[in-house]
């Protein structure tokens, strides 16, 4: 617990400098400081510096998951905007249960915002162990591509599980 | 260009180029054109929101313009920034896009869903034009 509060203190420091700009002036530093000291105080009362709250342990997981993420947005992206642009907009709307395998409720909002945030896929409802999933075109909504996205999104946010690499392509 | 070119001209040897021109000459052609690309993503989301056929199928549409049309715009102005606080703060601007955006479009998707709309399903095509306004 003291190690989450030294973090989130240090992660708030740095978006507080990052925001403000001024690194002289000693009343908005120490503003900042007693700002940070109230905010710490206020999650220790509420009992939540844990995991959840403080998730920038595994920062650099999180980023490197994001730039995988981000390659195949741009994907995703290319096959949207092709679909949408042809003059005779073919598309094949599918509804699909998708199997959410992280353990971790954070590992699953991470998943599921990764499905919604592909374009051509939107998670609709989640259960305890699945997503439905509205895809606009068929074979953007087979179930095997989504376990990739499912291992790399358990993995970016800590859970122990390696993801399997599959040639990158 | 005519930058260069005039440089050139004015140079016999190559030691006497003006070089200076050509850096900004790069760093704007980059952001340009990142920010035309991220404008083509952002109009493809404006036409495929009107014509797509259903609420589900839009919000698809509306998801593009989200992440890849706004990310390239942000790139853009970054690299017009250039090293600077206000590179960082564009930067903080894309990851809560990032993080955000998701969760608004499936709110929306799920709000839909629990009120009973019912997405439509199978392959559709665009009609054709000439069989608009026929009775069928």
């Amino acid at each position: 617990m003291l190690r989450f509060g030294l973090v989130l203190a240090i992660v708030m420091a740095l978006y507080w400098l990052s925001l403000s700009g001024y690194l002289a002036n000693k009343m908005l530093l120490s503003l900042g400081a007693i700002s940070i000291l109230l905010v710490l105080g206020l999650c220790a009362r509420m009992k939540i510096l844990d995991e959840e709250t403080v998730p920038y342990l595994h920062s650099f997981k999180t980023f490197s998951y994001f730039s995988w993420l981000f390659k195949q947005i741009v994907k995703a992206n290319f096959q949207v905007v092709k679909a949408v642009l042809s003059p005779d907009l073919e598309i094949s709307p599918t509804l699909v249960k998708i199997p959410s395998t992280p353990k971790s409720e954070i590992g699953k909002t991470m998943f599921g915002n990764s499905i919604t945030l592909t374009p051509g896929t939107v998670s609709i409802e989640m259960d305890e162990d699945e997503i439905l999933v509205h895809a606009l075109l068929e074979e953007m909504s087979d179930p095997n591509d989504f376990t990739e996205m499912a291992d790399r999104a358990g993995w970016s946010v800590g859970e122990i599980k390696t993801p399997k690499i599959e040639g990158e392509g | 260009m005519s930058v260069i070119f005039a440089a050139a001209e004015a140079g016999n040897t190559a030691s006497q180029v003006d070089w200076s021109g050509l850096l900004p000459l790069i760093i704007n052609g980059a952001s340009i054109t990142s920010i035309f690309a991220g404008l083509f993503f952002v109009l493809g989301g404006t036409l495929g929101v009107l014509r797509l056929p259903d609420f589900f199928t839009r919000l698809h549409a509306a998801g593009m313009t989200d992440t890849l049309g706004a990310e390239l715009i942000l790139l853009g102005l970054m690299i017009q920034a250039g090293p600077s606080q206000m590179t960082l703060k564009l930067l903080l601007v894309g990851l809560f896009l990032f993080m955000t955006s998701p969760t608004a479009t499936h709110a929306i998707a799920n709000a839909a869903y629990q009120a009973g709309l019912k997405p439509m399903l199978g392959n559709y095509k665009a009609p054709d034009p000439s069989d608009i306004g026929k009775e069928t």
